[in-house]
């Protein structure tokens, strides 16, 4: 393969942890990084770039959730709330003082990840499946809570709009300034987890993760973590909120209901527990699955339908095919999608001489 | 981590290619585009099943007869499951494929979609459901209620209450029990003003979604509020309970008035079937039953093909909701041909044709509407139907109730 390792070698402690410890593998991700920031915009229709944007926008919750569920091992269904209470901050603060972008997205984080570190707390008492118990009440309080107070939620419609974010006074309207706009936020989020993960805290997660009395007795400070934990999480699922509000051009409760906390928990646990790629595929995978599926039906489905079921046939078979392929992805590779490439990868890194 | 940059653009890289594979050259004809969603799955199915079809009926049915004005009617049905981010999909696909006109279904789909029809000029539909302010042209130019919204439909309920009891509400007791989410609470303010002016008692009962579990609500309504009538809002499976959870309570159904999306055969059977909904009122926007022309012309169009004509016709107030909707797009779609000389309309054509929809009957199944740039509602118009010896018997014809209220409403705002 292209990729050789052979003849690197690392001479001191940063070399070692550098992001990149290959020359090729920075060279391969400035060439992604292009295909994917120039030229992608340039080349894709508007309808294409307007899935790559559901995708980057679910990449970043997914990078988020996978801090607390993948790296620190504790579980949260209640993500779809954090990133109503994102959503509605910033909202609230375009509508009621005409902030800009760069104020409302870290604001939005931030208020989502007080709310974030408060429903951590019983993580310090319970654990598994008593832990989804407690953030599932959490996403349901919230859900009530915008849902009733008029002067969060800004009526009895609770939807606030918002108009769009401009930069330079240029209003970001076509789906490739979003494009844009929203790969500068999947880049600092794919940046900062992968940061965050090689750093004490992240270090710190992982050790909770794997044995948390362990961990307690080398001298981490679970309460803190743990709740740091969730406040991080949840400040990428405010974050989220908040890029979901921009794109849609409104804050709406609906968007972030129990399905959405499942979907993400979907993402994470199908894409690979406790690793960025592997939000990123899971992301993918969650979003473009059922289009691809539809697709397919549409350009294939007559083989098995005649015309007038098909319409009916489609949405169900699609339901069928997608819940199969989950499965059928997790039997392949119970470690997840992430662990399916590597295993690739392995295999191709000696090939074709695997002895 | 060194690879995790290449994989990320790998993978992209290949469901672009995949994607551009799909895309998929259709031959070009004298056709326009109907963009559509729908849900035949997901948490109001029970609504899409008897829909969807109609619609897509329907516009086979225009196509079989040569289409509008010569020109073949292309829909496009994409599922959402009512989630949002495939709605938006969908909707943008339909957008690239050059769609003049948008079925939008459900009402956060409504929410999130009318900011970017009006970038987009596309103008989209939402009978009976989404913003009930979007009644008002002006501040909505691109979105199209085209049936009575939920304030014109609470409003007909108070009148319909009002007419059943005599004429007057003064001191009469009035139970609204919705469905606790923005759509199930629109009503609350309109209900709120007649209040106001009738002189009526009123009280809300919320029920949490999904709606399935009302007992401690129908204790109340039953045993300690009783009131002279129940207004009832819910949606999904919640209007079926509800109706088993009357009859348990030894309330009269013929004191209950159901909304729009309570209204349908398939709220009666899951109830326990029509002799347990005997009584039971019902409010709709498109006509009720079988006895229409454009229901026979259906049949005799899958006659002519050979083929029974589908199950869905049987849930006929869904479907007949659906012919209406796919009516209504036909008919702004032909008003837009018309009026541009025959040739292919745009979206801002079309739009204008829908602002031009009068005296537009189908025989009776689209109440009389009379849609303008301000008027988006084209009126509010319902029918109340009452459950009656296994079947919907019309109680009223079309009408609309307090328009001055609603549009005071309207005005407003929120």
């Amino acid at each position: 393969m292209f990729h050789r390792e052979s003849g690197v070698f690392k001479t001191s402690y940063a070399a070692d942890m550098a992001l990149y410890p290959l020359p090729i593998a920075r060279y391969a991700v400035a060439a992604f990084a292009g295909l994917f920031i120039v030229i992608a915009p340039l080349a894709l229709g508007e309808y294409y770039i307007s899935i790559l944007n559901l995708v980057l926008i679910a990449v970043v919750g997914a990078l988020g959730l996978n801090i607390l569920v993948g790296y620190t091992g504790q579980i949260s269904i209640g993500h779809g709330a954090f990133m109503s209470v994102g959503a509605y901050t910033a909202a609230n603060l375009v509508t009621h003082l005409g902030a800009p972008f760069w104020i409302t997205i870290p604001a939005g984080g931030i208020m989502a990840a007080l709310i974030g570190a408060v429903v951590g707390i019983p993580s310090l008492r319970i654990k598994g499946i008593y832990l989804a118990i407690a953030t599932l009440a959490a996403q349901l309080i919230i859900e009530w809570t915008i849902n009733h107070v008029t002067w969060i939620s800004g009526g009895v419609q609770a939807s606030i709009q918002v108009p769009r974010p401009s930069l330079f006074g240029i209003p970001l309207k076509t789906q490739t300034q979003l494009y844009l706009f929203l790969m500068a936020f999947v880049l600092l989020a794919i940046v900062g987890t992968s940061n965050l993960v090689r750093s004490r805290i992240g270090r710190a997660f992982i050790a909770i993760r794997d044995q948390d009395i362990a961990a307690e007795i080398i001298g981490i400070n679970i309460f803190r973590y743990k709740l740091w934990a969730f406040a991080i999480s949840s400040f990428y699922a405010g974050v989220t909120g908040v890029l979901y509000t921009y794109y849609l051009g409104i804050a709406n409760y609906e968007q972030f209901q129990i399905t959405v906390s499942i979907d993400y928990l979907a993402m994470v646990i199908i894409g690979g527990l406790g690793s960025i790629l592997g939000s990123i595929l899971g992301a993918l995978f969650v979003t473009l699955l059922p289009i691809l599926t539809r697709w397919f039906l549409e350009d294939y489905g007559w083989l098995l339908f005649a015309q007038q079921d098909l319409q009916n046939a489609i949405p169900n078979l699609r339901l069928i095919l997608f819940g199969a392929l989950i499965i059928f992805f997790l039997v392949v590779e119970p470690e997840g999608l992430n662990r399916l490439w590597r295993n690739i990868r392995n295999y191709f890194r000696v090939w074709p001489f695997s002895y | 981590m060194r690879w995790t940059w290449g994989a990320i653009m790998g993978v992209a890289a290949g469901a672009t290619a995949a994607l551009c594979l799909a895309g998929n050259a259709r031959a070009q004809q004298k056709e326009v585009i109907i963009g559509g969603m729908c849900d035949r799955t997901g948490p109001t199915q029970v609504n899409g099943a008897g829909i969807c079809p109609g619609i897509q009926d329907y516009f086979d049915l225009v196509n079989s007869k040569g289409g509008i004005e010569g020109y073949k009617i292309k829909y496009e049905e994409i599922d959402h499951e009512y989630k949002v981010p495939p709605a938006v999909e969908a909707y943008e696909r339909e957008k690239g494929d050059g769609a003049t006109s948008v079925l939008v279904y459900g009402s956060p789909q409504v929410q999130a979609l009318y900011r970017k029809m009006e970038e987009d000029k596309i103008p989209g539909t939402s009978p009976g459901f989404g913003i009930a302010a979007s009644a008002d042209g002006k501040r909505f130019p691109y979105l199209f209620p085209l049936a009575a919204t939920y304030w014109s439909q609470g409003a007909a309920a108070v009148q319909f209450v009002k007419d059943k009891l005599g004429g007057s509400l003064k001191g009469k007791k009035i139970a609204y029990l919705f469905y606790d989410n923005p759509a199930g609470r629109e009503p609350i303010p309109v209900i709120e003003d007649l209040q106001k002016i009738e002189g009526f008692e009123l009280r809300t009962f919320a029920v949490p979604p999904p709606a399935v579990e009302m007992g401690a609500q129908m204790l109340d309504i039953t045993q300690r509020y009783r009131p002279d009538f129940v207004i009832d809002h819910l949606f999904g499976s919640g209007p079926s309970v509800a109706i088993k959870e009357f009859k348990r309570n030894g309330y009269p159904l013929s004191k209950v008035v159901a909304l729009v999306w309570a209204s349908g055969e398939h709220d009666i059977v899951g109830a326990g079937g029509w002799p347990v909904a005997e009584g039971y009122h019902t409010m709709s926007f498109a006509g009720v039953g079988d006895d229409y022309p454009v229901r026979e012309e259906i049949k005799a169009m899958y006659k002519a093909q050979g083929k029974e004509p589908p199950k869905a016709m049987n849930d006929t107030v869904m479907y007949n909701r659906g012919l209406l909707w796919a009516a209504l797009h036909v008919e702004a779609t032909r008003n837009a041909i018309k009026a541009n000389g025959g040739n292919k309309p745009t979206g801002e054509e079309v739009k204008k044709g829908f602002e031009s929809i009068r005296d537009f009957g189908l025989g009776g199944l689209v109440p009389p509407l009379e849609v303008t740039a301000a008027d988006h509602q084209g009126g509010g118009w319902v029918q109340i139907f009452q459950v009656k010896g296994g079947k919907f018997v019309k109680e009223t014809e079309w009408f609309r109730a307090y328009p001055e209220v609603v549009a005071e409403a309207v005005k407003k705002g929120e």
